[in-house]
């Protein structure tokens, strides 16, 4: 630590610098980590849980769905709408409206 | 020159002081001040407890009162923030290549061993989300609910971007450059992330690729082993875990570049709410903000001379002058700027109020940037809660 606080101090206004001798190398050999999953989220239950969990549990957790403010029901028909158009959810045409009924209903304002 | 550690790096471990949160903290949540707004507070690998937006992908947020303790925001505290589910677990900086191609005469496939053949040098920057603070958008808008802690400032330690493209000889065709990471989606519909700059702006003095952060390796949530660093720039643009750099002859049209990241070509970059069909550009530079580190909106003091405590910063023309004001933002008085770490870096700055007991203190606090540009008094809107750059005012009982 003391050498990044030398070098600091010759910083001032400037932009990137040239660093001084014993700076950080590029590193070597691996880095592993163990990501937690959802850690024990899940879709509320309600009518239509099972098509969410069907087609919405992919590519993030339940989460994305549960911090949003709450959103109406046009609104949660454009999220569904994006997933699949935008980023390629599979989501059936048939399955779309008990996710959206689902989502408005716990998520959602009318 | 020696710094206290105060100044400098913030503590280790259980050092969120409960009194400066912003949030009720309970052992393991916090709840934010907006609807939804509870979130876990967990450890992820490499990390210390942050307040998990999402578990999966990984987005974390850094507790506000974090900010209070240094200039430097330590790496295990770091903002996360990934869009897509496929992320590497281990990453093998041995193996791991950074491919340029495209529009260069000479294709290369560079190592960490080559990296560290090029110069190397250093700078502080303050990395922030396009969508920090977007939980605060009014009316509110639906993406990544954080709230203010989508930021952090580090000493970013790579080689400039420049050298590299230099090596590979840039043809005259080139117009953009394109930087791709290892995370991808499950599903090839599912756009890959890759992101675009100017060539103007990606031979800058400052864009560098970066192997290292407060003289350590990246943490791999962070972007372990390398990840581009665009000082000034909104995170959006700094990929992380970078394994390719393509020249285009042409501007991006990839999906995270045409339609993801855009702000209104407006006054401004502002519209009404619910407007659509205006011109949108993509996100560029970070608007100048100033926070209370050391106050919580909504929190209590002790009446008495108070001290004030807090950061600002700008997109890199750096930080001019802070001003408070404790009368309704009727009259200003600058504080005093504390050491200046870059013109990209978060600038601590302080000041000292008298608080009187019977009625609550109000403060707010304004920076203006050697550009010239302030903070707005109130929040222009756009349709994807970017850019908040608002006053902040914070209200706060007296005991
Ligand atoms: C093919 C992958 C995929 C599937 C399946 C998927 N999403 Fe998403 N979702 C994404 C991506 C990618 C993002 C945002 C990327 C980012 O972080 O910017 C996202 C973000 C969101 C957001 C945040 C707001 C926004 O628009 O960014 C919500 C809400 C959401 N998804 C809801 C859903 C719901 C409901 C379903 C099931 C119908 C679903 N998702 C299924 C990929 C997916």
């Amino acid at each position: 630590m003391k050498r990044t606080l030398l070098v600091l101090a010759c910083l001032g206004a400037l932009g990137a610098s040239a660093v001084a001798a014993g700076t950080p190398a590029p590193p070597k050999g691996s880095a592993s980590i163990s990501l937690p999953g959802d850690i024990g989220m899940a879709f509320k239950p309600g009518p239509g849980v099972g098509a969410a969990q069907a087609n919405c549990l992919t590519c993030h957790s339940s989460a994305y769905v549960s911090t949003q403010p709450v959103l109406s029901k046009a609104q949660w028909a454009a999220e569904v709408t994006k997933m699949k158009n935008v980023y390629g959810a599979p989501i059936a045409d048939d399955a779309m409206p008990a996710i959206v009924d689902y989502l408005t209903t716990q998520y959602g304002k009318p | 020159m020696n710094l206290g550690r105060r100044d400098f790096l913030a503590g280790t471990g259980a050092a969120f002081a409960a009194g400066a949160l912003p949030v009720q903290a309970r052992a393991d949540s916090v709840q934010f001040p907006f609807a939804n707004g509870e979130r876990p507070l967990m450890a992820f690998p490499q990390k210390r407890p942050m307040i998990v937006l999402t578990p999966r992908p990984p987005q974390l947020e850094t507790p506000f009162a974090l900010f209070d303790q240094g200039v430097i925001t330590p790496n295990d505290a770091f903002f996360v923030r990934w869009h897509l589910p496929s992320i590497p677990q281990q990453v093998d900086a041995t193996a791991h290549r950074i491919g340029v191609s495209g529009e260069v005469t000479t294709p290369l496939l560079l190592s960490m061993d080559d990296l560290a053949k090029l110069p190397a040098v250093e700078v502080t920057a303050v990395n922030e989300c396009s969508g920090n603070s977007r939980a605060l958008s009014s009316p509110r808008v639906p993406g990544g609910q954080w709230f203010n802690g989508a930021m952090g400032n580090a000493v970013w330690t790579g080689v400039r971007l420049r050298d590299i493209l230099d090596r590979a000889g840039l043809k005259p065709s080139a117009k953009q450059i394109q930087f791709d990471g290892l995370d991808a989606g499950v599903f090839p519909a599912t756009p890959d992330f890759k992101k675009s700059l100017d060539v103007g702006v990606a031979r800058g003095d400052d864009v560098i690729v970066a192997y290292a952060m407060n003289v350590a390796p990246l943490p791999l949530l962070n972007g372990y082993p390398v990840r581009l660093v665009v000082p000034g720039w909104y995170s959006t643009y700094w990929v992380k875990m970078l394994s390719a750099i393509t020249v285009l002859d042409h501007v991006d049209d990839n999906f995270w570049m045409k339609t993801a990241y855009r702000i209104p070509d407006t006054p401004d970059n502002a519209v009404a709410p619910g407007s659509s069909g205006f011109p949108t550009i993509p996100i560029n530079r970070l608007r100048v903000r100033s926070f209370i580190t050391n106050l919580s909106d909504g929190g209590t003091i002790k009446r008495g001379t108070q001290e004030l405590r807090g950061i600002a910063f700008d997109g890199g023309s750096g930080i001019k002058r802070v001003e408070v004001s404790t009368d309704g933002s009727t009259t200003w008085r600058d504080a005093t700027l504390e050491r200046d770490y870059g013109k990209y870096s978060f600038r601590r700055w302080n000041a000292a109020a008298d608080v009187r007991a019977g009625t609550p203190f109000v403060v707010a606090v304004r920076a203006t940037a050697n550009d010239g540009t302030t903070q707005p008094v109130t929040q222009g809107w756009n349709p994807s809660g970017y850019l908040r750059n608002a006053i902040e005012t914070y209200k706060v009982s007296v005991s």
